[in-house]
């Protein structure tokens, strides 16, 4: 009894641990004050300059379109990433691939945007491009730094599931690209939405790699929301932050349902 | 003949990929951290010199600057000890919930789960930027404090060392308790049982049995806090003061605010050196001495 009370108070304390920032984020979000810490009443007032802040707004707009890009091509390459490492025997310098495609994981980020950075400037030194940084050089770092999770998540898909059922097909004279396409890839389906969803919400949230790589017309959401909350509060970004929170916990929702259904 | 090319296609493909934005960038900061710096734009001079004959034009001055200046060395040290910090406090905080997780049933586990994952998945930036409205001189905190009567007057909780920690302990945690309820989620929980029945105590039944048995999901979780803490640039940029300075500030000021290109990549290559090299080592000899002893 006594030690099942303990469980109970640990358990509690923790989720208030987690969750209490957050709903504090939420609830001054709802403040009719400039004043971020000083409540003088209920408002929606916030979330009206919001959507009227058209810096946010394209922002936002540009994140989006980097984050569905870049998952996109992380998901590919990440794919076969997983694919040939749990699939294909030969693979020329083993051990180099399994270093380029583990290490951005424990990469601080930092060092992996000046490395980045310093090499799109060489780059354009030598063949003049790309000219300038921007959007799409903000994409191809995200793509190789989320491949990484990616690549994790397929692998330990793989090396879970039955390879009988490939050889099974196999043996039933479906050739390479059939089972491939018919069997392996709608098995591991759940895991790769799972992945798309994780390498999304990690460009999303960017703000390291991103503030390194870009350029004129190319300020993301969380290079925005920085540039406002560095010194101070901002009211505007409580009222961002609600939105937010709540989106991306739509997305991890997903993410859960997608990554266990395998399993069951 | 088909399938080879098909699998050629599958490795090749993020092969190009990676090796063209992954490991030229890391070589490159390894050539201009080697580079003589000059004023100028690119501020450093090329290491391979054509005019007078072939002549490679290196120095290794940038990392005996580096080494030689306590503002530096000094910088680093203190991300370690932040991040050695960190990491201890994620763990005591973390075990006992992810053992309490663990050892709940299963519908009531899950559940509990998604809980602690969920805010990981919510914003990074705006989970630190939380921290800053709690620890405000009129936040919430102090609010509490003052009316418990514990302090009489606005205590300076935001802008130091101690409100980083905080920061970091928070945005960090569930990357703790993922592994460690990964591990503890494994075994046999009949085995605690068994060790009560043998007579031994809630202590012993802990340091004899728990605790040997989750090292490698405190292992994975002690590196997956410690490593991007010490690269930390976020947190102590937004909830720090100028009481300590930490690596990550160190060379972002390096490079946008000094210009010194050759400086910061040494920077970064030292980091990667340091922290990264032996981990990655440390991780491959570990799974061969886990596979050797079965854990």
């Amino acid at each position: 009894m006594k030690s099942s009370l303990i469980k109970s108070i640990v358990i509690f304390l923790g989720l208030f641990y987690l969750y209490f920032p957050i709903l504090v984020l939420i609830f001054y979000s709802f403040n009719e004050n400039k004043r971020v810490m000083v409540w003088k009443g209920f408002s929606l007032r916030w979330y009206n300059e919001l959507f009227n802040n058209e810096q946010i707004i394209e922002a936002f707009i540009i994140s989006i379109k980097i984050a569905a890009l870049s998952a996109t091509f992380a998901t590919i390459l990440g794919v076969m990433i997983g694919y040939s490492l749990v699939r294909i025997r030969k693979i020329p310098f083993k051990s180099f691939y399994i270093f380029l495609s583990s290490t951005p994981l424990v990469l601080p980020e930092l060092i992996l945007g000046l490395s980045m950075l310093l090499f799109f400037i060489s780059l354009n030194n030598v063949i003049g491009f790309p000219s300038s940084r921007g959007q799409l050089t903000i994409f191809i770092s995200h793509v190789t730094f989320c491949i990484a999770f990616v690549a994790i998540i397929i692998q330990a898909r793989l090396t879970d599931f039955n390879k009988n059922i490939e050889e099974a097909a196999m043996d039933l004279g479906y050739n390479y690209t059939k089972v491939l396409y018919k069997i392996t890839l709608p098995i591991i389906l759940p895991s790769i939405i799972a992945g798309w969803l994780l390498a999304f919400t990690i460009s999303l949230d960017d703000l390291v790699v991103a503030s390194f790589t870009t350029g004129p017309g190319a300020n993301t959401l969380p290079i925005v929301v920085f540039s406002k909350v560095r010194l101070g509060l901002s009211p505007e970004v409580n009222a961002l932050s609600a939105i937010l929170m709540f989106a991306l916990i739509i997305i991890g929702l997903f993410y859960f349902y997608f990554n266990k259904k395998f399993k069951h | 003949m088909k399938n080879k090319l098909f699998e050629k296609y599958f490795v090749f493909s993020p092969y190009f990929w990676l090796v063209l934005f992954f490991f030229i960038p890391l070589a490159i900061i390894f050539k201009i951290s080697i580079s003589v710096s000059e004023w100028g734009m690119p501020p450093y001079q090329d290491i391979f010199l054509f005019d007078n004959g072939f002549k490679i034009n290196t120095s290794f001055e940038n990392y005996v600057y580096i080494f030689s200046d306590y503002y530096y060395i000094g910088s680093f040290v203190n991300s370690l000890i932040l991040a050695l910090i960190s990491t201890i406090f994620c763990l005591v905080i973390g075990f006992p919930l992810a053992f309490y997780i663990a050892t709940s049933n299963i519908g009531l586990r899950n559940i509990l789960l998604v809980l602690v994952v969920i805010p990981f998945w919510s914003s990074f930036l705006l989970r630190v930027y939380a921290w800053k409205i709690i620890l405000q001189n009129n936040g919430i905190l102090n609010v509490i404090l003052l009316n418990l009567g514990i302090t009489s007057e606005p205590l300076q909780l935001l802008y130091n060392q101690y409100a980083v920690i905080m920061g970091i302990v928070y945005t960090y945690l569930p990357l703790m308790i993922l592994p460690l309820y990964g591990y503890l989620n494994k075994f046999d929980l009949n085995l605690i049982e068994a060790s009560k029945d043998l007579g031994l105590n809630r202590f012993k039944t802990f340091f004899k049995v728990i605790l040997p048995l989750s090292v490698p999901g405190i292992v994975a979780g002690s590196l997956l806090v410690f490593i991007p803490v010490v690269g930390e640039f976020i947190i102590p940029e937004m909830l720090g003061g100028s009481d300590r300075l930490y690596y990550g500030k160190i060379l972002w000021e390096e490079f946008f605010v000094n210009r010194n290109w050759p400086g910061a990549s040494a920077l970064a290559f030292s980091g990667i050196i340091i922290l990264v090299l032996p981990i990655v080592i440390f991780q491959i000899l570990y799974s061969r001495w886990s596979q050797k002893n079965e854990i």
